[in-house]
């Protein structure tokens, strides 16, 4: 183990230019990955926070009787979906819409303002398909006149969030296409410029294992580092983002973990890949 | 111990190197390989570490046949044979002791066994008064004796030469011989390629004559006929 360690310490040294340029390739590619993975992480948070605000309304035909409202309000929040049912009366409509308009609230006549259901979700139910169904089912109420939510932004929110997680994935991939494509590379000149003493190592019986561990090592390393340094830039980016444009959050604990590990992976597939092949030559 | 039975071998990119060779060495022996260039005394080397495998017949080495090893195998085997080139294949940057102590590093033997071991062996050789020295502060006689030392580090039952002597001069030449016969004399087995036909005139050992891919002359064999024609021959 000792000696596998020393190994891969002289890699680095044997070739720095190279392993920098591994590290730096790893970097960039987990850095528009982090990027991507930023985005589609705030935008979750403000998704969080407009679902929990989302509501339904059923606004109430006039003249309903009240037991048949009491009825569907018990109804309504048995639904598995709902947290809460509360009913709204035209007084208590009224008395909202005074609270909110402050002087203007002698304008307002009882009349004007239909009783409604106030339907909460709970969390996990919140999604736009889930939100229309319940509406839909709300509305088959003969005495419903009408269901509002926010559908349209809940939608457009939904959407920018997938896609910013698409386009994120798509081109994390890609990056991480290109950096085993060059860990690859290195790994294959590392092995040709120790193609002697491999090839004495065999010789005299060391495993393929044994003479592989180094070249894993080292591929783990620069992953392992890459990862670190795109956090960092990543980092950068968020903090100068949060200072010029608008407030953000950075990872948590489990994205950043998450995050130099896919490194780790990283490095250590592109050596693999490499090493297994170039060995079998010298 | 080592056995060929009718094997061929022929390279991707090139001809019939060898043309059913089949022979035996037993355990303890000392067998020459002589023959011109290219007559495939290098290639019955590399099939006895299995460096190559043949391309028909099958090669035994210790128990293992090449027709069903697996690359582990080889590993192990090569463990329990010593190989050593013309070109000594030395380490340049690590001493003669870092050489002769790598090979024990790279097969995870015990860490506490390695540097006794390693001053036995350069003992052995007479070099322990170099064990410092990097390869290119040693005469060639020097770096083979060190190779010869890496090569007994697991106690092989066999050791393979491949020119040995071939970069040296006669004295350096007399002395890694006397080395390899020392080390036969111990109970291991010998098997080297050579063109100094004056070392295999002066011993006695078995010869196996080579000559395009083929044994044309096996003293063990002359001498098996030799017996069988004298008992044969009326008296
Ligand atoms: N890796 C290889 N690929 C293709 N042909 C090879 C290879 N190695 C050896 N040969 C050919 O096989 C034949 C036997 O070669 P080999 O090295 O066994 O000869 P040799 O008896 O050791 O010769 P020398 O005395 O010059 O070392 C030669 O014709 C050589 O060109
Ligand atoms: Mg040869």
């Amino acid at each position: 183990m000792r000696l596998t360690l020393r190994e891969t310490l002289l890699a680095f040294r044997r070739a720095p230019l190279l392993s920098a340029l591994s590290v730096m390739t790893i970097a960039f590619s987990l850095f528009s990955l982090g990027l991507f993975v930023l985005v589609a992480v705030n935008i979750r948070d403000a998704l969080q926070q407009v679902e929990e605000r989302v509501e339904i309304r059923a606004y109430i035909a006039d003249g309903t009787p009240v037991e048949a409202l009491a009825a569907a309000l018990g109804d309504i929040g048995a639904f598995p979906e709902v947290a809460r049912a509360d009913g709204i009366s035209q007084e208590e409509a009224l008395e909202r819409a005074r609270a909110e308009l402050g002087e203007f609230r002698d304008v307002f006549d009882a009349a004007f303002l239909p009783a409604s259901i106030e339907v909460r979700l709970k969390p996990g139910f919140r999604d736009p398909e889930t939100v229309s169904a319940v509406a839909a089912r709300i509305r088959t109420y003969p005495f419903v006149d009408d269901v509002r939510f926010g559908e349209e932004w809940v939608r457009k929110l939904y959407n920018i969030r997938n896609l910013a997680t698409a386009a994120g994935i798509i081109l994390g991939v890609a990056f991480a296409a290109v950096a085993i494509i060059i860990i690859g590379a290195t790994i294959r000149m590392a092995v040709l410029a120790r193609g002697r003493e491999i090839s004495i190592m065999r010789l005299v019986g060391a495993t393929d294992g044994f003479i592989r561990r180094p070249f894993l090592l080292e591929g783990l390393a620069k992953g392992i580092l890459g990862g670190i340094l795109a956090l960092a830039l990543t980092y950068f980016a968020h903090s100068l983002i949060s200072r010029t444009l608008v407030a953000t959050r950075f990872f948590d604990d489990r994205i950043i973990i998450a995050g130099i590990a896919f490194g780790a992976l990283i490095g250590f597939l592109g050596s693999a890949v490499s090493v297994g092949r170039h060995l079998r030559r010298v | 111990m080592i056995r060929f039975i009718h094997v061929s071998k022929e390279y991707a990119r090139g001809g019939l190197a060898l043309d059913d060779v089949s022979f035996h060495i037993a355990k303890g022996e000392f067998a020459f390989l002589t023959g011109p260039s290219g007559a495939g005394k290098s290639t019955i080397l590399k099939l006895v570490y299995m460096e190559e495998l043949p391309t028909e017949g099958d090669v035994r080495v210790a128990g293992v046949h090449s027709g069903t090893v697996r690359r582990a195998e080889i590993a192990q085997l090569r463990r329990k044979l010593g190989v050593v080139f013309q070109d000594f294949r030395l380490l340049e940057e690590r001493t003669a002791e870092q050489n002769i102590a790598f090979a024990l590093e790279v097969t995870d033997a015990p860490r506490a066994s390695i540097a006794t071991k390693v001053s036995r062996l350069l003992t052995q050789v007479g070099l322990s008064s170099k064990a410092n020295a990097l390869p290119r502060e040693l005469s060639g006689g020097e770096q083979q004796r060190v190779a010869i030392a890496r090569a007994l580090v697991n106690d092989p039952f066999v050791l393979i030469a491949d020119e040995p002597t071939g970069n040296l001069d006669d004295r350096a030449t007399r002395g890694v011989f006397q080395l390899l016969r020392d080390i036969n004399a111990a109970g291991t087995a010998v098997l080297m390629a050579t063109h100094n036909l004056e070392l295999v005139r002066r011993s006695d050992y078995r010869v196996i004559e080579m000559n395009r891919g083929q044994i044309v002359y096996d003293s063990a064999e002359a001498a098996a006929d030799a017996a069988v024609d004298g008992r044969s021959t009326p008296a």
